[in-house]
């Protein structure tokens, strides 16, 4: 099973950590995945994309140009990302900073949910990204969300575990919103 | 923590260098390849090596051409444009005969170009690194962990045929995260002993000196001869190809790098839609693999080169086929990366269906 997504935001928004989670869920469960960047201009500034393959066989092209998941963490990435996904694919809308009412499409799923706002009112300021990881793994059963605590370590790195547990508060949230 | 862990293609890299015995580490900065310099510049001091950023691209490839007369295992990286720039250090590193390891991280040219990843350096790479007749061992990884392995087998082939050796990738490559696994990596001896290195030895034996010049015509012409007996020695022990789909390929594609990935994507959905396609995948530019992409092209009614270049190595493809079937090709340049898609497209039109 072959699985594209594509992450999207503002630099900053942690939307290159929020796929290195979801790669290292994946690489907890053996599978093979891959993390591509934007770089260049697109991360000094301006929106910031990255694309994850998961999949059970090798991965050929690591380009996530037509995403099974999008996530979007604000307007400018849901606007430019949201009529890429394929038809039948699932969308993860932060709707605290991209408008419900914005174009919408009947042929996908979209899950919103207010990342940004659920953040801040629990003291986990720039935490969205991992809370919107939550929902994801609440509404879908790609990876398994047993694996949380291990997923996160390996993307904090050992030298930074005290990030663990806000990580784990902001998963919760995610799934149970 | 699993036995894999994800890392950046350029981290890899490095950190499968200085497993692989090298002691030294000179560059200067460009993008797409920052991160085997930033990488160095932490990992070096704890392991008793060197990171030195060099005044600029010239001035790193000539450390290394000091760092390795001295038999020291030694690397310099840098991006298209910095590649240029080295070249003229790289034909005297050739015509000393001493090992080391480069890595180029292709990003579009020419001129300052872009900083997207491009492949349209392997005419650079294979055919012109420098000046004078040599040649430089090019390996071309595909995936995060080649760019760690290939790296340890430059540095034991750069040792035992004392010559230089290419890492050629891309940003895509050096940019992406993939699991990978060190466990297979680590430092082997030169088959040789560097008996000619020139390494201070308090006047013990005779002096060895490290010149690439000949100013006797029969004896630069004997040199550069015994120089391609080696070359002839590699090309029959070291080409190294990945085929996949190939044994019944009646449309096949060669791509290398990055590229390769997307064509073995569009090659799977062909399948998938009852076209026989398969790709070769040459791993090492240089020596070229002229008789297995005449093998995997047995039972090919054309042949399609896919680069992200207006077509560079497909020269060469049709050399190593002697034009008996015709090669197509499908390029795009300036950090546009091909979409598997497209490359479907190309199959089934070059298919007629």
């Amino acid at each position: 099973m072959t699985h594209e997504i594509l992450l999207a935001g503002f630099g900053g928004q942690g939307v290159l950590f929020a796929g290195m989670l979801l790669c290292n869920f994946a690489l907890t469960e053996q599978k093979n995945v891959s993390w591509l960047p934007s770089y260049g201009p697109a991360m000094r500034g301006g929106t910031c994309n990255c694309s994850v393959c998961i999949d059970d066989n090798p991965i050929g092209s690591p380009m996530v140009l037509k995403p099974d998941v999008l996530f979007v963490m604000n307007q400018p990435s849901y606007d430019k990302f949201i009529s890429s996904v394929k038809p039948g694919g699932v969308a993860f809308v932060n709707s605290t900073l991209v408008e419900k009412s914005s174009k919408c499409r009947d042929d996908i799923t979209i899950h919103y949910i207010e990342g940004s706002k659920l953040a801040a009112e629990n003291n986990l300021a720039g935490m969205a990204n991992t809370i919107m990881v939550g929902k994801f793994l609440k509404e879908t059963n790609i990876v398994n969300p047993e694996n949380s605590r291990n997923a996160i370590l390996m993307s904090v790195g050992e030298a930074k575990t005290h990030l663990i547990e806000p990580n784990m508060k902001a998963i919760d949230i995610g799934r149970n919103n | 923590m699993t036995e894999k862990s994800l890392m950046k293609g350029n981290e890899a890299l490095a950190e499968a260098a200085i497993r692989a015995g090298c002691k030294c580490f000179f560059a200067y900065p460009i993008t797409p390849q920052n991160e085997i310099a930033a990488y160095m510049a932490k990992r070096m001091p704890k392991v008793g090596g060197v990171f030195l950023q060099a005044e600029s691209e010239i001035g790193a490839i000539n450390m290394v051409y000091g760092c390795a007369g001295t038999g020291t295992r030694c690397m310099t990286s840098s991006s298209s444009p910095g590649m240029s720039l080295k070249t003229e250090g790289i034909s005297y590193i050739a015509g000393a005969d001493l090992p080391c390891v480069i890595v180029s991280i292709q990003r579009g040219g020419p001129g300052l170009g872009g900083i997207q990843p491009a492949q349209s350096d392997y005419y650079q790479s294979t055919k012109a690194p420098g000046h004078g007749d040599f040649k430089m061992l090019v390996f071309a990884p595909d995936s995060v962990q080649e760019m760690a392995d290939l790296v340890a087998k430059a540095f034991e082939l750069s040792d035992n045929y004392r010559m230089p050796a290419l890492i050629i990738a891309d940003g895509l490559l050096g940019q992406m995260m993939e699991p990978v696994s060190f466990a297979d990596i680590k430092e082997t001896n030169a088959t040789v002993e560097k008996n000619w290195k020139a390494d201070g030895h308090g006047s013990k034996r005779k002096k060895n000196i490290i010149n690439s010049l000949y100013l006797e015509a029969e004896k630069l012409d004997a040199k550069v001869r015994e120089r391609f007996e080696r070359y002839k020695e590699i090309e029959n022990k070291h080409t190294q190809v990945e085929c996949y789909e190939t044994d019944d390929a009646e449309i096949l594609l060669v791509a290398y790098g990055s590229t390769a990935r997307i064509a073995k994507s569009a090659v799977r959905r062909a399948r998938e839609q009852g076209i026989k396609a398969g790709i070769l995948r040459p791993i090492t530019l240089w020596p070229f693999p002229k008789n297995e992409i005449c093998e995997a092209a047995k039972n090919a009614e054309k042949v399609l080169v896919v680069e992200m270049s207006m077509g560079q190595m497909v020269d060469d493809v049709k050399l190593a086929l002697n034009c008996r079937i015709p090669v197509e090709f499908y390029g795009r340049t300036g950090g546009v990366v091909p979409d598997p898609a497209d490359v479907l497209s190309e199959i089934k039109k070059i298919k007629g269906v």
